[in-house]
């Protein structure tokens, strides 16, 4: 069992930041350079949607980070204080996009289900989202 | 991230190392656009031998490309994309658009 949590500017770069700090935390748990490769893309996927849509480019606000790991799996929250999502199961499907005029693929929550083994997506209009996703290790 | 862009006999090639991610998308569209401007070509090639990491906001970058360059009538073509980089184009249907080569 271990446990780390962080917050974070929600400024450009800062996704690549979060993926490589998470995925090192994980290393405890002897992870295949595969899981660590589908950890890094769901952690990008939520912190660019935070940096990207939540909060819309204001680079002065504030993304919450709580990982946890026990002995076969890490929980990871990703949490922002931004607009909020109108639709969740809307913007889960994939190519659905707010932003199309910004070239965004629409894919980012379709990724984080397809390289973790859960996704919870809550959101409040105005208030913010929060993502809770899990991926199991170690298989027995 | 580093870009290198380079015409060889008409065929434009932009070869990619690194992370792409949101961070530095932004720039490579950029000249990756001046180039496809300045640049008499009849096919394009994204070079992924050097990628390491791609996340959906690389999907977007290819996407908007192929929009571009489609309006040309010129060709994109995928070579040596890695394990990782190579399921997510997979995932996200690329292929399907845009050939990939070896």
């Amino acid at each position: 069992m271990n446990k780390f949590s962080m917050k974070l500017l929600s400024k450009l770069g800062n996704e690549g930041f979060a993926r490589s700090c998470i995925s090192a935390f994980c290393v405890e748990l002897e992870p295949s350079v595969e899981q660590i490769n589908d950890i890094k893309t769901a952690v990008s996927e939520a912190v660019t949607n935070c940096i990207v849509h939540a909060y819309n480019g204001q680079n002065d606000k504030f993304i919450d980070i709580i990982v946890s790991l026990d002995e076969r799996k890490v929980e990871i929250i990703i949490e922002d204080n931004g607009c909020g999502i109108d639709d969740v199961e809307k913007a889960k499907q994939p190519f659905y996009t707010t932003k199309p005029e910004q070239e965004r693929s629409g894919m980012g929550f379709t990724l984080m289900q397809t390289f973790m083994d859960s996704v919870e997506v809550t959101s409040q209009k105005g208030k913010g989202t929060k993502v809770v996703m899990q991926k199991i290790i170690k298989k027995d | 991230m580093r870009l290198e862009l380079y015409n060889n006999s008409n065929c434009g090639v932009a070869k990619l190392e690194g992370e792409l991610d949101e961070g530095c998308v932004s720039e490579i569209r950029k000249k990756i656009d001046t180039f496809i401007d300045s640049n008499n070509i009849l096919q394009f090639v994204f070079d992924f031998s050097r990628l390491s990491f791609m996340d959906s906001t690389g999907i977007g970058m290819l996407l908007g490309r192929y929009k571009k360059l489609k309006q040309k009538n010129v060709p994109v073509y995928i070579a040596k994309a890695s394990g990782h980089v190579d399921f997510i184009l997979n995932t996200a249907g690329i292929y399907t658009i845009m050939q990939k080569i070896s």
